[in-house]
């Protein structure tokens, strides 16, 4: 295998991985549960679900943290997941990472706990305003939420502490973030900017607001226990919101040899598509879900035949399984009712701007291990969507290519192509 | 790098207290009287967004109340640039062209806040009146109009530029990687042509009181970005939307639209605002850049300690400057990219607007290069150069 693709652009590599979901922390372990079929969906404890329609979520309960907002528990996830990505990739030097950061990101905003802590600093009760709160933001100490809360400070912590080069980019695609920030990745390499990108994608936000926010959309299952994610199923009401991070090492396979670095996987092609449908729903004819899986391909260099499995989106809302089926259908033709297709949400849940990341590595260890994650809680099939998703109980398989799709609300669609590593 | 790949501004929306457009701002800049509202959040003056016909570039109602205003400002400036372009309604170009959106996030809901707010230290379990209101007082789609990505897929659907859409958050550094990116990759041969920018509502209570909690903004009085380091300083924030069609000169040439300038380069970076730091980082671009320049156009928030370094090293340059946030405030994610537009309008025209600061020298002659900076409030130093076409 030579260093550069089908187009002459660099190779990229992936030489270091690391994962932190419900399920647990690090590659091991998330790995183990996974193609054992565990859930790691559970009741919310972190705050109070009283009122609450939707009760369950994959958060993750093992950081110990006195801050619990979601930037910082976002930080903190991905510095865990990273420092498990360079330990395997063995880049670099502590505090000197040879490239650029790209991070998937959830939005930052002034959480109910500092709103509430700057109405008591405000001293007014009876016809509380925003002036009210602005007057005690100002008066009071509090600089450091002003660091907490700026979209930036995320990236500018990992950045500092990682010594990764330039400018962090902290993306937001919805959903596809974790597949853009891959892209921001492999597009860096492929011109040659960096031998070395860190693609962090993150997301801690199962807060209040944010799930009575996916509540209000009617996105989230009803369901309140830990079968609730059931992508395929006909008996499927919805996504379940969940937390985790992926961390990924990406470097040009001409760097990674020289330094005689052990190559994990090939990171082969991208592609993406926006879909100006509407807000929440995707275009009916799945043109644009079509339209990135094809980019994807074409960028990789490999026809629909290569492909060995597929790592769906799949969120196991009504509409996204079937939005993506009939993409799926359209690009794979008659091999769409052979051809695995499994969702990792079914156990880790919707880990939102992170899904792509870490679904991204589950992807490359399928390839790795030669097994393929199920689908569990598949108890009632959808007739209308004839896939095999691999039912409830992991199965061995070798694959050699596989892609990973990532669906975003508000229109973005990303699809990243995974290979296994030159023999 | 072949000059067939120069990223060339083939459209610019630009969108401010100044007005909408090239010719309102150069007229405005020229003529310069700063327009400013010091009462509807005093003890802070913001530069309130100039009056749209909404329905101008956001012809549908259903499509207007779908968003926020900070959403609405961008829409209608992507809009502009798109005109500017030649691109609107052609769907086959619209359908292949990449979007990357600088982009903050909110706002709230005021008045819900507000009354939970009142009510949570009397509520007799406030966890759950807290769940209960949020599940009843908030509108159901008040989160798509809030999300951040969510300017960039009202760009597509009421725009229809559909071939890729990523967002960028990170106050001014998000706009200034946007805007490198874009070009970076139009330069490489990964793009033809992208539409890019960002937009900021100042008149926001949610924002405000976020930049109230790190004390960047100026009490009182209106006064040009370097005069009031002299008194207190800090940044006056503005309402701004700025989209740019960007493409390859190749892609332009075949399209047969005209280019307003070309953008040599872009530069970002980071540091911990250690001693000095800044000014390093920013001598390196400059020389990167090519170490020459007619002028300066610089984005300086006007917050008290990097707007003062930033003026340091720019004096060092000896070059006449023009600190456009006097004119449009500061507006964090777009503040770079409409630096870069009035940069361009400026190349276009042949003339540099005047000074709008009692400390810029005034600029005769026609500029063919301007150096374009922005030093973010807290993180982000960002340098651009911008020539003729």
């Amino acid at each position: 295998m030579t260093d550069t693709d089908h187009l002459g652009r660099p190779i990229v590599a992936i030489t270091g991985t690391g994962i932190a979901t419900s399920l647990g922390l690090g590659k091991e372990a998330n790995w183990k549960a996974l193609t054992a079929g565990v859930s790691g969906i559970h009741e919310i404890t972190r705050f109070s679900i009283a009122g609450m329609r939707t009760t369950v979520a994959g958060t993750i309960d093992y950081l110990d943290m006195e801050d619990s907002s979601a930037p910082a528990m976002a930080e903190k996830l991905a510095g865990l997941v990273t420092e498990e990505a360079l330990a395997e990739s063995g880049i670099g030097t502590p505090g000197d990472f040879p490239g650029p950061l790209f991070m998937a990101l959830p939005p930052v905003e002034i959480e109910w706990p500092h709103r509430r802590a700057l109405a008591a600093a405000a001293g007014v009760n009876e016809g509380l305003s925003y002036t009210d709160l602005i007057r005690a933001g100002e008066n009071g100490d509090f600089a450091a939420w002003y660091d907490r809360f700026l979209f930036g400070s995320v990236g500018e912590t990992l950045a500092a502490r990682f010594g990764t080069k330039g400018s962090p980019i902290a993306t937001s695609t919805a959903c596809a973030s974790g597949g853009t920030a891959i892209q921001l990745g492999v597009e860096a390499i492929r011109r040659g900017e960096c031998q070395a990108a860190l693609v962090v994608g993150t997301d801690a936000s199962v807060n209040p607001e944010s799930l009575i926010r996916f509540s209000l959309l009617s996105a989230l299952s009803t369901r309140n226990d830990p079968t609730a994610a059931r992508p395929f199923s006909k008996d499927r009401d919805g996504f379940v919101m969940a937390e985790g991070a992926g961390a990924l090492v990406l470097e040009s396979l001409a760097h990674a040899r020289a330094r005689g670095a052990t190559i994990l996987g090939i990171l082969e092609g991208c592609g993406e598509a926006a879909d100006g449908f509407h807000r929440t729903r995707s275009s009916p004819d799945g043109k644009p879900i079509v339209a990135c899986m094809q980019r994807a391909l074409a960028d990789s260099g490999l026809t629909p035949d290569q492909i060995g499995y597929v790592n769906a989106h799949g969120t196991g809302t009504p509409e996204n399984d079937k939005m993506e089926y009939v993409g799926i259908a359209a690009v794979f033709g008659d091999r769409v009712a052979s051809l695995p297709v499994s969702s990792n949400k079914s156990m880790i849940g919707h880990t939102l701007t992170a899904a792509g990341a870490i679904e991204a590595i589950f992807t490359l260890y399928t390839i790795r291990n030669g097994v393929l994650p199920p689908t569990i809680n598949y108890e009632t099939p959808d007739p209308t969507l004839p896939v095999d998703c691999v039912p409830n109980v992991a199965r061995p398989a070798k694959v050699s290519h596989a892609i990973s799709n990532s669906f975003g609300f508000g229109g973005q669609n990303v699809c990243i192509v995974v290979g296994a590593a030159p023999e | 790098m072949s000059p067939d790949r120069d990223a060339l501004i083939t459209g610019i929306g630009l969108i401010s207290c100044l007005g909408q457009g090239e010719d309102a701002h150069m007229a405005a800049l020229d003529a310069f009287a700063p327009v400013v509202d010091s009462a509807k959040f005093a003890p802070y003056a913001v530069h309130p967004m100039t009056a749209l016909t909404l329905a101008a570039q956001i012809p549908k109602r259903g499509d207007q109340r779908q968003m926020e205003p900070w959403q609405q400002i961008g829409v209608y400036a992507a809009g502009l640039a798109l005109d500017e372009a030649k691109a609107k309604g052609d769907t086959a170009l619209l359908e292949r062209m990449d979007m990357i959106v600088a982009a903050g996030g909110g706002e709230r809901d005021y008045a819900a806040d507000s009354a939970i707010l009142a009510a949570l230290p009397t509520a007799e379990d406030p966890e759950r009146y807290l769940n209960e209101h949020l599940l009843t007082d908030i509108r159901p789609t008040l989160f798509l109009a809030q999300l951040s990505n969510l300017l960039a897929g009202n760009i597509s659907i009421v725009h229809g530029v559909i071939g890729s859409s990523r967002t960028f958050m990170g106050e001014e550094a998000a706009g200034a990687d946007a805007l490198r990116i874009a070009c970076a990759r139009i330069q490489a041969g990964q793009s033809d042509i992208c539409l890019v920018g960002g937009s900021y509502n100042a008149q926001r209570e949610d924002s405000l009181l976020h930049l109230a909690m790190g004390h960047m903004m100026r009490r009182g009085e209106y006064a040009p970005v370097w005069a009031r380091q002299a008194d207190g300083g800090g940044a006056i924030a503005g309402s701004v939307g700025c989209f740019m069609v960007v493409e390859s000169r190749a892609h332009a040439a075949k399209r047969g639209v005209a280019a307003k300038a070309k953008i040599s380069g872009v530069l970002t970076d980071r540091c911990g605002r250690g001693p000095g730091q800044s000014a390093a980082i920013a001598a390196a671009q400059f020389a990167a850049l090519g170490g020459k320049a007619d002028a300066a156009i610089s984005a300086a928030s006007g917050a008290t300690g990097p707007t003062a370094d930033e003026k340091q090293f720019l004096d060092g340059l000896g070059l006449p400057v023009r600190a456009v946030a006097s004119a449009i405030g500061h507006s964090l994610e777009p503040s770079f990219p409409a630096a870069v537009a009035l940069a361009a309008m400026s190349i276009g025209r042949g003339k540099l607007f005047p000074p709008l600061d009692p400390a810029e020298q005034a600029f005769a002659g026609a500029p063919s290069r301007l150096l374009v900076t922005s030093w973010g409030m807290w993180r982000g130093e960002a340098s651009a150069l911008v020539q003729a076409a």
